[in-house]
């Protein structure tokens, strides 16, 4: 249980720590704070997006101990000793993890607010489920919400992970039937 | 065609995509500012009530409090975005109109002290009678939203072209059906925000924004500023579809705050005040009347609609004409008449979303125009072949149409999708649809009336020629701007994309570009952009012509080599050359601009639905229905387009991804309703349904070689127009499907089996009293 300090007016903080993408940070929060704030505001890692802070759309997802969770809908508190991975954890010293890599290719990317989580879910299906099917991928994304591309590019581009396609951007000539 | 293009055509990888994969690519509500507060905005809950006292004392008392503001505190001057109609303020001083309507402002050093500090501020309010049905808005002894619009009236359009009622009479078969569209939201995953700073006499506003050049505009005329000592800077954008047009609450009572404090200010709409800001689609009444003659070309057609505008007008007289604007574009007909009220109600304001104005006239004319097709027997692709534009002519409205391969979409989608074969074969259930789609490619007319260009563009190559930067007012809010227009710069200088760089969309260090929307910029901006491109490469032949000693004529350049076309061996980089040109001349700079010519008739309203090219399109879809629970499954859908040259090939097939999808989403279940009281019931977005992954259809998208002799190498518009076929191409599958036609949006589950339902009783009840009769004894 996270140490509880009380300030001159009432109001309780948590002292706790996170691990994130592999850095502890020791923080003082207070009960209501949600994770995505913490990461956002705290710790400056702002590639972790807020679209609706109901646990409706996504944008936020962050993997806790390797499962991908609403960072809006998890209390900081409960994210004590905790492992997290945010978008910023997922390229490893400037080299683009797979998934990232085929996104570009695929460009299934367009405005981007929804493609930190979006990688993130699909990080997490790829861990567990090296080889899914189409219908997997749609089920592991099917929490993150788009509003640019109809999910076709960034299927492609998933399953093109999964295959271990990945291949320069520029190789291609159009829409792959 | 010419197949000799080195950059544009080409599928390059986003510009801007390592930043947004990686999580390092930064929104406005991503920035923070030394000594930055935070602030919200008090709104309305009642849906039009006047406002008696307003007592902000509690809330200035709150430790963490720097400042409340009304409508005492801010200028008082109406603003919109539409100049006819300036009808809001940026707080209420005599009345709210809707349940949403901005009532004052704090800003503090938390948001949580935000939020407590919001339900300190005590507004005593006498509720009026609400006017909440658009349908009703104009009858008589209705209460009046704004005082000075009797009956409720914002914006009424009669049109005639032609003489309809003598055609009509001529026609061997005259039909009327009436639809209903339902009000959508863009629902951007990215929420409004913004931040506003002042330096002395100059505002800087960092915004969620579609165009820095209107923002700039309006919020100078509101403060009474000088447009240069305003900077709307525009950081990356998640998504617009139309809500972020044109400033918000946020940037005027923002600035106002920020003023007042002397620190700078971020403002932040979460979910449910983005639906209440809404300006998205217009729920809509439509009553369309075609006449054909036997073989089912079309000789008149009578539009005559409602619209829902909301409280406000917003971007709403332009959405009023393009629905009745555009109709006229995929078919010939010379007698055409449009008749549009667009009411004011006591709701949120409506605006432009995707495909602005057209969506829902289109599956209205596309329903329509099926239900005509099946009173003659004939198939739906015939009547659509039969009737279609063809290049080089001329609307009824006084369109200016140059390119247009709808035929050739019709006949390519008829053989992708296998329409022949399954219109023949489907099972009982089972339907496939089509409906055609065209958009403007950028407006002919700006917003307001001015006459500055509509796009302008600066291409400035760094001193040692390793790289060049291109300096463009255009809007990338995710459609993929930015890379379009770097690979069009590179092929107009003849140097290569991947040494391209962007600075785009800040309104102090980019010359003007009237931003994202109508479609405009793979065009417009594109213009401005070849012309800035051509004049690097013309400056940079002359300086390669003194240092090979060769004349300017015999040289060229391409992907960075600049060679001589009579002999092999003389080449020379152009980083050599732009070196050399910057030591010996200065600053290798290229600029463009770009104006449209003079469009449309002399009728009022003739600038709406103007452009210097129209985009055409097709979809067929094929759906299957569970007649248990009018579940529809959408088994696949074809797009084929004609959208001229391609610059992207990848970016433009996501662009038809993704109207596509928005046009499903408007087609299926989305919709924003409200209560008795005129709240909205599902403000959030589990309640307000978009597709998710496991719901998007699977689409292929094709598009027809095609070119468009006004535009930068051919080009056309792709990202609206692309929603404006798919509507009445689902609702005419589901009419193939099962024989009986839903007449309103969102064609849901619900209603689906209902129709089923009601079917299936009268056909009991026909074969009932068939019974009756035979069984008489």
């Amino acid at each position: 249980m996270a140490q509880i300090i009380t300030d001159s007016n009432g109001v309780k903080r948590y002292l706790i720590t996170i691990f994130v993408n592999g850095d502890s940070h020791t923080l003082l929060v207070k009960g209501n704070a949600i994770l995505t704030n913490v990461l956002r505001d705290d710790l400056n890692l702002t590639g972790t997006k807020k679209g609706c802070e109901l646990g409706d759309c996504g944008s936020c997802t962050v993997l806790l101990d390797g499962k991908p969770v609403d960072s809006c809908m998890v209390l900081a508190v409960e994210a004590d000793g905790r492992e997290i991975t945010t978008i910023e954890g997922v390229a490893a010293n400037g080299r683009l993890d797979e998934i990232q890599q085929s996104m570009l290719n695929h460009a299934a990317v367009q405005c981007g607010y929804c493609t930190p989580g979006m990688v993130l879910s699909a990080k997490a299906l790829l861990t567990r489920n090296p080889h899914p099917s189409e219908r997997e991928v749609r089920e592991a994304i099917a929490g993150n919400l788009c509003r640019c591309t109809g999910y076709v590019h960034i299927v492609e581009a998933v399953l093109a992970a999964s295959r271990g396609e990945i291949t320069p951007a520029d190789h291609e000539e159009g829409e792959p039937q | 065609m010419n197949n000799n293009y080195k950059v544009i055509g080409r599928s390059v990888q986003r510009i801007d995509g390592p930043d947004k994969v990686t999580g390092s690519a930064k929104y406005t509500g991503d920035l923070k500012f030394p000594n930055m507060l935070f602030g919200k905005i008090l709104t309305s809950p009642l849906a039009h009530a006047r406002i008696l006292s307003i007592d902000t004392s509690e809330a200035e008392k709150l430790p963490g409090v720097k400042a409340v503001i009304t409508h005492k505190d801010v200028p008082s001057i109406k603003y919109g975005l539409s100049p006819a109609r300036w009808d809001e303020n940026i707080f209420c001083s005599d009345k709210v109109r809707f349940v949403g309507d901005k009532v004052a402002a704090v800003c503090c050093v938390d948001e949580e002290t935000c939020y407590k500090a919001l339900k300190l501020i005590k507004v005593a309010y006498e509720e009026l009678p609400a006017v909440l049905d658009y349908l009703h808005a104009m009858d008589e002894g209705q209460p009046l939203v704004h005082d000075d619009y009797k009956r409720n009236i914002n914006t009424e359009i009669h049109q005639e072209f032609g003489n309809v009622e003598q055609a009509l009479a001529a026609s061997h078969h005259v039909r009327t059906d009436t639809f209903v569209g339902q009000r959508t939201y863009q629902s951007p995953i990215e929420p409004h925000s913004s931040i506003s700073i002042w330096d002395g006499k100059k505002l800087t506003i960092y915004a969620s924004t579609q165009s820095p050049h209107y923002f700039q505009h309006y919020i100078a005329r509101q403060f009474d500023l000088a447009m240069g000592d305003v900077r709307i800077i525009k950081p990356h954008v998640g998504g617009g579809f139309g809500g972020k047009m044109e400033p918000t609450g946020l940037e005027f009572a923002g600035s106002a705050l920020a003023k007042l404090t002397g620190r700078p200010v971020r403002m932040f709409y979460d979910r449910a005040e983005m639906f209440a800001h809404n300006r998205g689609r217009h729920a809509q009444h439509m009553e369309i009347t075609t006449g054909v003659d036997k073989l089912g070309k079309i000789l008149a057609v009578k539009a005559n609609f409602i619209m829902d505008g909301g409280a406000y007008t917003s971007l709403g007289i332009a959405s009023a004409y393009y629905a009745g604007a555009l109709l006229p574009l995929t078919y010939e007909f010379a007698n055409y008449k449009f008749d549009m009220f667009r009411v004011y109600t006591n709701l949120p304001a409506c605006g432009a979303q995707r495909g602005h104005g057209a969506p829902q006239p289109k599956y209205a004319f596309e329903s329509h125009l099926d239900n005509v097709a099946a009173d003659l027997g004939i198939d739906p692709m015939d009547i659509r072949l039969l009737n279609a534009r063809r290049p080089d002519t001329v609307t009824p409205n006084d369109f200016q149409v140059n390119s247009c391969k709808i035929r050739e979409c019709l006949e390519r989608a008829r053989v992708i999708s296998g329409w022949d074969e399954k219109k023949k074969n489907l099972p009982h259930g089972r339907g496939i649809g089509v409906a055609t789609g065209s958009f403007v490619t950028g407006a002919g007319y700006s917003i307001y009336r001015t006459d500055l260009p509509h796009a302008a563009a600066v291409i400035k190559v760094n001193e040692d020629g390793t790289n060049a930067t291109l300096y463009t007012g255009a809007a990338d809010i995710g459609q993929g701007s930015d890379t379009i227009l770097c690979q069009m710069a590179a092929e107009a200088m003849g140097y290569r994309y991947e040494q391209m760089k962007i600075v785009a969309a800040d309104t102090e260090l980019t010359p003007m570009d009237f931003g994202a929307y109508a479609s405009r910029q793979t065009y417009m901006s594109g213009a401005a952009v070849k012309q800035a491109g051509e004049e690097v490469r013309k400056q940079l032949l002359e300086m390669a012509s003194t240092m090979l000693s060769l004349p300017v004529d015999d040289l060229d350049c391409t992907e960075g080599i600049i060679f001589s076309k009579s002999r092999a061996n003389k080449t020379l980089t152009f980083q050599e050359a732009a070196r050399r040109h910057f030591v010996l001349r200065g600053p290798l700079l290229g600029r463009g601009a770009y104006t449209p010519p003079k469009l449309g008739g002399s009728f009022k309203g003739a600038a709406v639905g103007t452009s210097p090219a129209y985009s055409f399109g097709v979809q067929v879809g094929e759906v299957a229905i569970d007649e248990e629970t009018g579940e529809i499954s959408v088994e696949g859908i074809w797009d084929v387009h004609d959208c001229g040259k391609v610059i992207n090939p990848r970016l433009l097939h996501g662009q038809v991804h993704g109207a596509l999808y928005m046009g499903m989403g408007e087609a299926s279940w989305e919709e924003v309703l409200f209560d008795d009281k005129g709240k909205i019931k599902n403000a959030d977005l589990a309640n307000y349904r978009m597709l998710t992954a496991l719901d998007m259809p699977p689409v292929q998208s094709e598009v027809v070689d095609s070119h468009e002799p006004t535009g930068p190498w051919g080009v056309k518009e792709i990202g609206e127009g692309s929603t404006n076929p798919t509507l009445g191409m689902f609702s005419n599958a589901i009419f193939d499907a099962m024989g009986v036609r839903v007449n309103s949006l969102p064609l849901s589950y619900e209603k689906v089996w209902r129709a089923l339902q009601k079917k299936r009783k009268e056909e009991a009840e026909g074969r009932r009293l068939s019974c009756g009769t035979g069984s008489a004894n």
